[in-house]
């Protein structure tokens, strides 16, 4: 469900202060009849190659689909009453759509929406939801045991190194998945994690990377705001690299590209935008997968064979048929409890009470 | 695998302990001129920022180290214009001017988070690079990693035998006996406060150039108020800060090594070791000595009136 939730303890608070005022400072266009204005809010800065780049790209769709649509979107917006102040002000600004796209925008998001009835809201992750207030996601772990199968088969040394924000249950189930598939391929794959504590310190996130290749992996994978750090020191080193959130990734490491799970948001937003022009918005829980258009796996990169690439493939058909599924039991966690038992599978929607690492991966899951 | 385990330490210990080195030597150098600045935080960031834009234009690592020195002294001279002309109070003017540097570096480098930039080449240092163990974990970086002891040293040079540290030191502790000593507590403080913009711009530098080579908002992420506390760990001695950046550094280096060996520890815990450590030595140290502080730091002087 969820990729981003409140962990930017740190944020811009100045920064949005500045933009604040501009846009309080901003003519007050009267709201065009017929013509949609749509708000969107990141947490991060728009050119992340991560989380924060696969919302505006979605957004830049939904643009040149519906090009009489008008977008006001702020970046660096701090989470809590900076984020909630914004949104009133995009709303008086003309916004009836509203996309407050980090998991911390919830809680000020539900606030905005209960005062004003008439604006709709979606929001990415969120667990709670109102009339106007829709939720959407993409379930990861499929796409990330596909990512394990192709790294199980390139590795050569066996170790895979993950660099990840925080231990949430989401990120494990992702690890889990992603170590399950390698050990599909590969049974001699461990998966060593790093929790870095942030979700954004490319210095830090430099030296776990560091770490991690320093202690034998050959392919690192990244699940922070922005994969670009990781993935240009796993390059530099000659190692193997896994993207998240963004498609654009691969720029970064020519040579060692694996593959990536990326969202792609543009056709959503733009049915949204739709739904709200002809009034036909309802509030649902939206879980996308690689069956539909919200999650697509990036192109495989040179490092990857073709034969690997087709094993992957033809698991990947397997898994959107509903024929395999990521978490099949019996799977013991790393210190050999048992977890799913033989025959049963742990259900995607309860993701967010998988609070244990799963056998082959190092790393503590809290 | 010990050697690899040492290696790898002191070679993450070297990488996250020099920008520590960098700002706090900065800190130390303004508040023995009796001035202490919260805004070094923000200092770094703009001169993690304007580095990478200028490496960004001009491809050359000497430009963007030497324009992030330049920038970092800018802002701390629009400091020293408010604390020591406009008297204005320090620790207020100082969060303020790290809120203004995190805005300025967010607005400038707006356009190029996400731009990719080849940063400060490794220079293995011959000879030297080949010893074991300790070749690629010390000697293998790049030129801002060979020069902060150095700076380390010559700071400590300066400031302890050199007649322009004695009167800066002078200024610290009795602004008024320094003026009436014949020296210009003005002159000085802003002469140290421009060489410690200087020291902030290239620790900035070192992060967005030399290590992370990315720019992104907020990259210190706190590394500013790390060194402000690294100073008094340091009792306000540039070889001291060596020892305090090396020991944060390899704190930091040390949770992240640990948690890739699987140590059954909690992530959450190992997060707190470097804060650990250092309650641990400053306990150690308590009590022993004279007070290090410079007398007159954080006061405003007042001019010969």
């Amino acid at each position: 469900m969820t990729s981003n939730p409140g962990g930017h303890a740190v944020k811009a608070r100045a920064i949005v202060t500045v933009l604040l005022v501009a846009l309080l400072l901003y003519p007050a266009a009267a709201p065009s009849q017929g013509k949609l204005t749509v708000g969107i809010l990141h947490i991060g800065s728009i050119t992340d190659a991560g989380y924060n780049q696969a919302h505006a790209e979605g957004i830049q769709v939904m643009k040149k689909n519906l090009p009489e649509v008008e977008v006001i979107e702020v970046e660096n917006v701090p989470e809590g009453a900076d984020a909630e102040r914004l949104m009133e002000s995009m709303i008086q600004r003309g916004a009836r759509l509203i996309i407050p796209a980090s998991f911390g925008y919830l809680e000020p998001a539900l606030r905005v929406a209960q005062r004003h009835p008439d604006v709709k809201f979606a929001h990415p992750g969120g667990y709670k939801r109102l009339p106007n207030l829709t939720t959407y996601w993409a379930s990861t772990p499929e796409a990330f045991y596909l990512l394990g199968m192709a790294a199980g088969k390139v590795t050569k040394t066996n170790k895979i190194g993950y660099v990840v924000a925080l231990p949430i249950s989401f990120f494990l189930a992702n690890i889990n998945a992603f170590e399950l598939g390698a050990r599909a391929v590969n049974p001699k794959v461990e998966t060593r994690v790093v929790f870095t504590g942030t979700f954004l310190d490319p210095a830090k996130e430099a030296t776990a990377a560091a770490a991690l290749l320093d202690q034998g992996a050959d392919v690192l994978g990244v699940i922070v705001d922005s994969p670009i750090t990781v993935v240009q020191t796993a390059e530099k080193r000659g190692a193997y690299s896994v993207g998240y959130h963004y498609l654009g990734a691969q720029k970064f490491a020519p040579k060692g590209w694996i593959s990536g799970v990326a969202f792609t948001w543009g056709n959503l937003y733009t049915r949204f935008a739709r739904q709200v022009m002809d009034g036909t918005f309802k509030s649902e829980n939206i879980l996308g997968s690689l069956n539909d258009d919200l999650l697509v796996m990036a192109p495989f990169g040179p490092a990857v064979p073709a034969d690997t690439a087709g094993l992957v493939n033809a698991k990947r058909a397997e898994l959107t048929a509903g024929k395999a599924h990521p978490f099949t039991g019996p799977l013991k966690d790393n210190t050999g409890v048992e977890r799913v038992k033989a025959g049963e599978v742990f259900p995607i929607t309860d993701l967010g009470k998988m609070n244990w690492l799963v056998e082959g991966v190092v790393g503590q899951p809290r | 695998m010990i050697a690899i385990f040492v290696r790898s330490l002191l070679s993450g210990a070297v990488v996250s302990g020099t920008p520590l080195l960098y700002a706090t030597l900065a800190e130390v150098i303004g508040q023995r001129a009796g001035v202490v600045n919260l805004g070094l935080e923000g200092v770094m960031l703009v001169g993690a920022v304007t580095g990478f834009v200028t490496m960004v234009h001009t491809g050359s690592a000497a430009a963007g180290v030497l324009a992030a020195a330049l920038a970092g002294a800018a802002l701390n001279a629009l400091f020293a214009w408010l604390v020591i002309d406009r008297r204005a109070n320090q620790l207020a003017t100082g969060l303020a001017l790290m809120f203004a540097g995190v805005g300025l570096s967010a607005l400038l480098g707006a356009r190029y988070v996400g731009r990719p930039i080849t940063g400060l080449p490794e220079l293995p240092l011959p000879g030297l690079a080949s010893i074991p163990v300790l070749g690629p974990a010390l000697f293998t970086h790049d030129l801002l990693v060979y020069a902060a002891v150095p700076i380390a040293i010559a700071a400590h040079w300066a400031l302890f035998s050199t007649r322009w540290g004695l009167a800066v030191r002078a200024v610290g502790e009795n602004p008024v006996a320094a003026f009436a000593a014949g020296r210009n507590p003005r002159v000085l403080q802003y002469q140290a406060l421009l060489l410690a913009g200087a020291l902030g711009g290239i620790a900035g530098a070192y992060l967005s150039i030399g290590v992370a080579k990315t720019w992104a908002e907020w990259m210190t992420a706190g590394r500013g108020f790390i060194a402000v506390a690294l100073v008094i760990f340091a009792r306000w001695r540039p070889l001291r800060a060596v020892a305090g950046a090396a020991l944060f550094g390899g704190a930091i280096a040390l949770q992240l090594l640990l948690q890739t060996r699987g140590v059954p520890v909690s992530s959450f815990l190992l997060d707190m070791l470097p804060y650990v450590l250092s309650l641990a030595v400053l306990a150690a140290w308590g009590g022993s000595g004279r007070r290090a502080a410079p007398a007159s730091l954080g006061r405003v002087f007042q001019g010969s009136q």
